[in-house]
């Protein structure tokens, strides 16, 4: 399975999570995930100053005084507004989103995120993120479950620095999802052709499986 | 009780030139707020005088982030900012290599206590306490506090010498008004500095602006300029 279709799958799977509301989208997976939402159901929010993101307006329609946190070009709806950065971040600390659907570099059994910055590298940007985690009702985290390197994502304890501590609910990746409630990983979800063991071996993080465990055939379910 | 007709309106709001309003910023070692997210919103007119300016120097910046090929980044490749207050500088790569030279220290904080920063800046409350960074590397050093069994982190607010902000249209009584996202930290800036400068597209008449629309009240105005596109 190419890359890119594995994001698609991770994005619809992350959709699925998401029926109604109000919700951030990040950059990166996360920004794929509008093209798999109902219209009309979901309003999505961007930390710039837009409640109502439209999609990506038509050729030579850009207009610079409209774009998303991630600084692309989108359109306004029938019920869009706009309104200050401080009063944006009121919306997202103050716990008004439903949901926010953010990448991650590694994520703790526990709820543990770190997503802005690797040790040893400069760090100079860390943007609206923990804003978000800290704010959003639900962390939807979604990422492929290894790196460019090939090592785990979902970790016992993070080694990067944090972004926040204990905010993540759910965990979306290729192969499998994961909640989290009252502190304890829970294995939810495992796409056909890997084994709880070989999971288990690209997963070193406590987790129990979930008595309702679901076994899906991931990539016939994305349209 | 007052009954004034919109042409008799004064106030102490000056309308100047992009050259005269910028002679007003302290020469050496001011503190800047500059409006801006991404390319939307940027004061670059105003900013275009301050490089025509060369005393102001050893600035102190606060803006969200140093945007790629706007006129804030030129006036960094001119040497004039020894500081930048902001959320995410990763992305302007001759910005974290004069970082790594020594050339410019920064200052990095979360978006969301950057806003609120400058909103309680302007509103006379010195500081605040966020739930964003507890337990992690930004709140290192900081002072936290548990309310209802949450760790919050206890940030300062933000104040400036001058703000430098763009707006869509003032009235000429110093009424503002924004189009769309680039709204962003404008309004916030205007609240928040001794002198704020506002570049606008247009001036219309007192009694235009719908009153009900209006975002920046022209208390938190000093001056306006008009942008003027060149030929």
């Amino acid at each position: 399975m190419k890359l890119e279709s594995i994001r698609h799958y991770i994005a619809w799977r992350a959709a699925q999570e998401l029926k109604k509301g109000i919700v951030n989208l990040g950059i990166g997976i996360p920004t794929l995930v509008a093209d798999y939402l109902t219209p009309g159901k979901v309003t999505l929010h961007s930390e710039n100053g837009i409640l109502g993101v439209g999609a990506a307006p038509a050729e030579g329609f850009a207009d610079r005084d409209l774009i998303n946190a991630g600084k692309q070009p989108i359109t306004q709806l029938p019920h869009t507004s706009f309104f200050d950065s401080s009063l944006s971040f009121a919306m997202m600390r103050g716990g008004h989103l439903d949901a926010t659907v953010i990448g991650a570099l590694q994520v703790a059994e526990n709820g543990d995120i770190a997503s802005w910055a690797i040790p040893g590298k400069d760090v100079l940007g860390v943007g609206g993120v923990m804003d978000l985690v800290a704010g959003a009702k639900k962390v939807i985290v979604t990422t492929t479950h290894l790196n460019a390197k090939g090592e785990p994502k979902i970790l016992s304890r993070c080694t990067y620095p944090l972004t926040a501590k204990g905010r993540v609910d759910t965990v979306i990746t290729e192969y499998a999802v994961f909640k989290i409630r009252s502190g304890q990983l829970y294995l939810e979800e495992i796409v056909a052709g890997i084994s709880l063991d070989e999971l288990k071996q690209i997963t070193p993080a406590s987790y129990e499986v979930s008595a309702n465990l679901q076994r899906v055939n991931a990539f016939d379910l994305v349209k | 009780m007052q009954n004034v007709k919109g042409n008799q309106v004064e106030t102490n709001v000056q309308f100047l030139t992009a050259e005269d309003a910028i002679a007003k910023i302290p020469a050496n070692g001011a503190t800047m707020m500059v409006g801006g997210f991404g390319d939307s919103g940027i004061p670059e007119y105003l900013l275009q005088a301050v490089m025509n300016r060369d005393e102001v120097t050893e600035l102190t910046i606060m803006s969200n982030n140093i945007t790629e090929g706007s006129n804030l980044n030129e006036l960094f490749l001119l040497n004039r900012i020894k500081k930048a207050i902001g959320s995410y500088f990763t992305t302007n790569k001759a910005v974290m290599k004069a970082y790594n030279e020594g050339r410019i220290d920064i200052e990095l904080i979360p978006q969301g206590t950057f806003s609120e920063a400058l909103r309680l800046g302007g509103s006379g409350i010195p500081a605040f306490y966020t739930p964003t960074s507890a337990g992690t590397e930004l709140a290192e050093g900081k002072e936290t506090r548990y309310f209802n069994n949450r760790e919050y982190v206890l940030e300062h607010s933000l104040s400036a010498d001058v703000a430098l902000i763009k707006a869509y249209k003032a009235d000429k009584a110093g009424n503002l008004i924004y189009r769309k996202t680039a709204r962003n930290f404008n309004p916030l800036m205007a609240m928040a500095a001794d002198l704020t400068i506002v570049e606008v597209e247009e001036i219309v008449e007192v009694g235009e602006l719908d009153p009900e629309s209006i975002v920046t009240p022209f208390i938190f105005v000093d001056v306006i300029v008009k942008r003027v596109v060149n030929a």
